[in-house]
This record gives C-alpha cells, structure tokens and sequence, in this order.
C-alpha cells in the first residue's frame, strides 16, 4: 500500500476516521436525548407541545444536512455568535455535532413514536385505570417497550449517523471524507486504493454493527 | 396513530389548568427564542434589503434557482426508478435459494448501505475513470452513487417486506401451483410494496435531499446553483441558504404528500387485504431511514 | 408487477449503467485517461487542436469568482472566461462553440486527465507536481498568494498570522501553503471562497487567503466597499497556466502562440481592461519569454 506507507498519510487517515468517531459518539448521546424529549412532546397532552415537535421533525427532516450544517456555522455561531470553542478545529466539531444531533433527533423521534405505537394500546389503557399520570403511563409502561421495539430502528440511525458526520468537512473539519480527497488529490494515480481503504474502513465497522443490533432487537424484542 | 389519546385522559378542569399554563410558558419561551434570532439577525443586517433584493427579481430565479431545481429533480427524478429497480432485484435476489445469486446480493447491499454517499459519489466521479478510461459526467456520478445507495436500503427493506407476509400466503400459493417466480411477483412483491410504502417513501425523501451532494463533483443543482454562485454573484450566502432550505422543504412535503394521497387511494380500493407491520418489518433492516 | 414489467425496469438500468460508462463524450477522442501521459504519436489527430476543428471545446473554468470566471445566469464572465475567448479565436472557431465546465479547484487535473474537460482556465497555477499530471500553455498571468483583512486589521504579512483564523479553500494551493508554512496560523477550510468572504465580514476570521488578484476581485465588489484591503504582500509566485492533456504538445505550444499574438495585437490587454481592469488597476504586461516550453 504505497500511499498508506507514508507515516504522514497514514496518520491522515486515522485522525480523520477519530474525528468520525468522536461526532457519531457525541452526536448519539444528544441526539438520543433530543429525541426522546421530542417524541414525548410529540404524544403529550399538551397542543403546542405537539405542535413543537411536528414542526422540528419537519423541517429538519426535510432539509439537506449540507444545509443544516452550513447553517450552524452562519447561523448559530456567525450570526448568533454562539461560539462552543476557542479553538477553531474544536469549535467545527462541536458545530458539526450539533448539526447532526438536531437533524438526527428528528429521525430518533419519529423511531419512538413509531416504537409507542406498537404498544398495545389496552397497557395505556390500564395504566390510566391504575391512576397513572401521563408521564408515569409514558416513563413506566409505554417507553420501557417501545424502546426494546425501536433498537433496530435506532441501530439504522445510529448507523446513517456515522455515515453522515462526513458532511461536517464542508466546515473544514478534516475528517475521513476531506482527508480521502485530500489523499486522492495528491496521488491520483493510486485513487481506487484510497478510496477502498476508506470505503472498507466505514463497511468493516458498521456491517457489524448493523448485525448487532438486529441481534440485539431479536433477543430483547418483547414477546407477545 | 392510536398513541395520542390513548396514553392520557380527556383533560379534567385541573388538567385544562394545567396544560393552559404549560402551552402559556412554553408558547411564550418559544416566542422569546424566535424573537432573539430576529434580533441577532437584524443585528447583524441580514435583512438588510440589498442582500434579499436578489430573490425578488425574475432573473435570480430564471437563471439559478429554476435551473438549480430542475438539476435537482432531474437527478432524483432519474435516481429513483433506478433505486426502486435496484432494489427490488437485490431483493428478490438476496432471497434467491440459489447461494451463488444470494450471497454476492447480500454483499453488494451490505457494502454500498455501509459506505457514505458522499465518498462514493467522488469515487464515481474522480476514480472509475481510471477504471472505464472514459469521464462519468456529474449528473450520472450523483446519480449512480444515489442509485447505489438508496437501492440497497429499498432492497432491504423490500426484503422485510417480503418476509413479513404470512408464510401461508406463499404456501398456498405453491398449493395452487403457481412457480417460485409466480409467487414472487403475484402474491410477495406487491403486498411488500404496499406494506412498505412508508418506508419508501421516507426513503426516496432521502435520496432527494442526498442529490444536495451533488456539488462535490459540481453538479449543477439547487445547493450548488441556488447558493454557491448566487452567493458568488451577489454575497449573500445566508440569504441564498435560507431560501434553498425552504425550497427543499416544499418539495420534500409535495413528495410526501403525494405518497400519502396514494397511499390513501390503495387503501380506499380495498387492495390492501391485511395489514404488515412495516415498524417490525424494518427491523431486519440495518442501515435505512435516513 | 408483471414479468414485462420487471424485465423492462432491469433492462432500464442496464442501459442506464452502459449510457453512464460510456459518458457523454461519444467521439472516444481522449486517449489520456491513464493520467501520465504514455506515448505522443497520436496527439496531432486527437489533441485540443483537433477538437477545435470540430467546431466545439469543454473548457473547464471557475464559476464562483468575480473578475476572473463568474457564472452570471447562463452566461460566463471574467478575465479567464476571455482568455478561452481569445484561445478558441486563435483556434480557428466560433466564441460560440465553447462550452464552459464549472471546476472547482479539487478536480482540475482529473477532469483534464480523464477528458471532461478539453481545456482548463480556471486561476491554474503552473507547478511541478501538477506538470506530471498535465501539461501547461502560459502562464497568462502572474498572481502571488496575498491576504485578505479588515480594513482596520493590524495583519500586515503571513507572520503575523500566528493564532490568528485564516480562511482558505479545501484542496486549494493557498490552504497547502498556510498548513506547511505558517502552522501557527488557524485555518478554517470551506468549499467556496464566497463562504471565506462571508465569514470575513462577519468577523468568524481575521484574514482570507489566495491569490492576490483574486482577493482584489472580492475587495473591489462595491458591497465591501472599504471594508476589506489586500494587503499588497505576495509571499509567493503562483503563474496561472492552461492546463491541458498532458500528451497534447502540439497544441500547448499553438496556444503559447496564440498568447504571444495577444499580447502583440492588444486583445490581451483589452481582455483585461473588460474584467479585472475595471477596478482601474492597468493592465500587466504579457511576458511572452516566459511561457512554457510544453515539456
């Protein structure tokens, strides 16, 4: 591997894939939040809760992550002037991974309300009978099974996740998709290598994972 | 959609109270928030009227953004019978009882779902022409990349589909002597088409906000015209995003309204004989959605 | 679904997939898709030349950069887009008969090895890296790599760059440069120079870098209007080229030709004084002694 042999390309290679796993990792946690937030705005009482969640799954599932990011670097931190880092480099990512936990909490949240629909309603029903409150028959009942229902759901978004935090380059992140041009760019004779290495590397990682959750969602999955 | 009023009680006069305050408090917070991005903004003259002017004259939409639109629905457009027959050949063929068509499907679609579009888009663009010696235009560059992409997870999820009909369908299918291919195509695919449909909806939204890739190898569609050289001609770059984000939405919310108005017309002609649950279904599924 | 009609979808991505292999470019003229270039006997017949004989020519320019290559509505227009002008009329064809390819800078040399484009004129600096890949007419034009700053900025040369935020162009010379040379300073990668402007003016960096008469394009736009300076320091040497088929000799050196008669007859000059001279910088002098010898 006559690109990779060059200490300084290889480096290249693996910062660019931990910048992949540093966004997907802190990406998931507040998209999960996020999401379970909105999915329970989404079923509340409430209308303008409802009408809240709506209008973020909406929007931000219907629009192009390119945008969405680009908008946290000219909204959120040029217009708005919320800076998440001094550093130039750190304050991309935490952007980046703020574009895309708002853009994956809508996916997130539509995977749960889809997940509290499997849920016979009759457990509702009786959790009410007993004098559960709303966010009790929601937190106690309800989420508990719809969770184990959503697992290989929420394993493809964990996945499209990952695939996705390539998009935060157009900030200027040098992540694994910058850094593959990058390589490509300066060795053009060797691109189906490079572009293998890096294609391989996202498949070698997330074709596992993929069967891990589908095993995961059978073993846990709430036998009725 | 039994979920809304199933998990709470209709409101008594304490809940009324109470949800009257909360849509009070949060109404109110979400005004504070929207009326301090106003601000911020008109701190920082994005309303200033001559970085908006440009989207009031005729010849900022003929020559960028119309063009830019149709760039992108042609791309989609092209990319998503291309998707759909990708699909439903992996499909059938990943369920091929024949190991030597069964295993290379299931390679290719586990491969083309786990790798990010937008390298595989440069790759088509920058790489298999040193493959063909010939170039790959941007316009079949996005759209190959998209027909790759997509056509594995609708591949996949045609695949759920298929397995979530009852076994006794086929069985009796089979009974009545119909041929593996028969079964297939009379009895499986179209129930897991139906069945699906959701999913390939949501997913052909995807594929048409994916073509927003497109300006890597640049493609000349909305993204690339409709922001990068308005931006270029009159700098205006936010303005020209905000536009453009609106714009997809409404064609992301055409698309799927008209999904649902099909939708609604299968139901209403009583094709639909049972119900699958696509949820469950796309459990097998690894790798779709989004 | 019925058997047809499967058979027919398949058979509609089959032709699909052999339409895109074969690509547009249907008279199979580009034999320089290997990239290095391998044996010259055929050139004469399959070179730019050729092709402008055919009446048409891809020619690869910037679309996102006034004065120099700005697509405005359907047309282009700036110094680069004159150059091809004066190029294809050198040529033997009609204005008209130029097809205009929108490049960015990450896919110059790919696009002119793998054929999309027959020409590149797009802000090309001649170096030796990218002569291995292609061959060079010109260079047309000498820019130097400047910085764009604030009108009240305290930047007054690429040192003082240290843990200031320096805006450039992913996969561009300019952002090569600032990684290797001046690793003190911050730098924030975008797509598009139009974004570096952006973030410039809303104060997100201290300074955006390329070359300085690209950098004048931006300053003279008159919604910056005193806002931004150039400031006046090249810290390198960057002759702008025209990128061709590595194996195509023969018409690298008809375009130096071409260049030398421009710069005698006045179309060079008048080439600038339309685009980038209208900010009222005089037009450089052409120096033909130091056009390539198309090695």
């Amino acid at each position: 591997m006559p690109v990779f042999s060059d200490p300084a390309n290889f480096d290249a290679y693996v910062s660019g894939f931990m910048w992949i796993l540093k966004m997907t990792g802190a990406s998931a946690a507040l998209a999960l939040v996020l999401g379970v937030l909105l999915a329970g705005m989404r079923v509340s009482p409430v209308p303008v809760l409802r009408w809240f969640g709506a209008a973020w799954v909406n929007i931000f599932r219907n629009t192009p992550l390119t945008l969405i990011i680009f908008f946290c670097y000219f909204g959120l931190y040029a217009t708005l002037t919320i800076s998440l880092s001094d550093d130039l480099i750190l304050n991309n990512f935490w952007l980046g991974v703020v574009g895309l936990s708002v853009y994956t909490a809508a996916f997130v949240c539509e995977a749960l309300r889809s997940g509290i629909n499997t849920v016979p309603p009759g457990q509702a029903e009786a959790a009410r009978a007993i004098g559960l409150t709303f966010s009790q028959t929601l937190r106690i009942v309800v989420l508990p099974q719809a969770g184990r229902a959503v697992i290989a759901p929420l394993g493809s978004v964990l996945i499209a996740l990952c695939k996705n935090s390539t998009i935060v380059g157009t900030i200027g992140l040098l992540e694994a998709s910058n850094i593959m041009k990058q390589l490509i760019n300066d060795n053009g004779d060797q691109v189906i290598l490079i572009f293998l290495v890096f294609a391989g590397t996202f498949a070698a990682v997330l074709i596992p994972v993929g069967y891990f959750f589908g095993w995961l969602a059978n073993r846990l999955a709430v036998k009725r | 959609m039994s979920g809304n009023t199933v998990l709470y009680d209709h409101p008594g006069p304490r809940a009324k109270v109470r949800n009257a305050i909360l849509t009070a408090v949060f109404g109110a917070l979400i005004l504070a928030l929207l009326y301090w991005i106003y601000r911020k903004f008109d701190e920082k003259g994005q309303f200033t009227k001559v970085l908006w002017e440009p989207f009031l004259q005729g010849d900022t939409w003929k020559n960028f953004i119309i063009p830019g639109i149709e760039g992108t629905l042609k791309a989609a457009a092209t990319a998503m019978v291309f998707a759909l027959a990708f699909g439903l050949i992996f499909s059938v063929g990943r369920l091929s009882e024949h190991r030597w068509i069964s295993i290379p499907a299931g390679v290719i679609v586990e491969f083309f779902r786990a790798v990010p579009l937008l390298l595989m888009i440069f790759f088509i663009s920058f790489g298999v022409p040193f493959l063909i010696h010939q170039p790959v235009p941007p316009f079949w560059s996005v759209v190959i990349g998209l027909t790759l992409y997509n056509g594995s997870v609708l591949a996949e999820a045609f695949r759920a589909g298929i397995r979530a009909v009852p076994s006794g369908q086929s069985e009796a299918a089979y009974a009545i002597g119909m041929r593996k291919s028969a079964v297939m195509q009379h009895i499986l695919v179209p129930q897991a088409a139906r069945a699906m449909l959701p999913v390939i909806i949501s997913q052909l939204v995807v594929l048409l906000k994916d073509t927003a890739l497109g300006y890597i190898v640049s493609y000349p569609e909305l993204l690339q015209l409709g922001v990068n050289v308005v931006a270029a001609n009159y700098f205006n770059v936010i303005q020209a995003a905000i536009v453009a984000a609106v714009l997809y939405i409404i064609v992301n919310f055409a698309l799927t309204g008209l999904a649902n108005y099909l939708d609604r017309r299968t139901q209403r002609r009583g094709i639909r004989t049972q119900k699958l649950d696509p949820g469950a279904a796309m459990g097998n599924a690894p790798g779709g959605g989004l | 679904m019925r058997m047809t009609r499967v058979a027919a979808t398949a058979a509609a991505a089959v032709l699909a997939l052999t339409m895109a292999a074969c690509g547009s470019d249907d008279d199979g003229g580009t034999g320089t898709g290997s990239g290095t270039g391998t044996g010259t006997g055929d050139t004469a017949a399959t070179g730019v030349i050729a092709k402008a004989q055919s009446g048409t020519l891809k020619v690869g320019v910037k679309a996102d950069q006034p004065g120099l290559g700005l697509q405005t509505g359907t047309a282009y227009e700036g110094f680069d887009i004159e150059m091809a002008k004066i190029i294809a009329k050198g040529l033997g064809m009609q204005e008209s008969g130029i097809q205009y390819v929108t490049t960015v800078s990450a896919n110059r040399e790919p696009y002119i090895q793998q054929g999309t484009v027959d020409l590149v004129i797009a802000t090309y600096t001649i170096n030796d890296e990218r002569k291995t890949k292609v061959n060079f007419a010109g260079p047309y034009f000498v820019a130097g790599q400047d910085l764009l700053v604030p009108t009240d900025s305290t930047i007054t040369a690429p040192e003082q760059l240290d843990g200031k935020k320096v805006c450039s162009v992913t996969g561009s010379t300019p952002a090569k440069r600032i990684q290797e040379n001046y690793k003190g300073a911050q730098l924030q990668l975008f797509d598009a120079y139009s974004k570096c402007i952006t973030a410039l003016a809303g104060g997100q960096v201290d300074a955006v870098t390329t070359d300085d008469i690209i950098l004048a394009g931006y300053a003279s736009q008159q919604q910056f209007a005193g806002k931004f300076k150039v400031v006046g320091k090249p810290f390198s040497e960057e002759p702008y080229g025209i990128g061709l088929a590595k194996d195509d000799k023969a018409s690298c050196d008809k375009i130096n030709e071409i260049l030398k008669a421009a710069a005698a007859d006045g179309s060079y000059k008048a080439a600038w004084d339309n685009t980038l001279g209208k900010s009222g910088t005089p037009a450089p002098e052409l120096d033909t002694s130091k056009l390539t010898n198309c090695a």
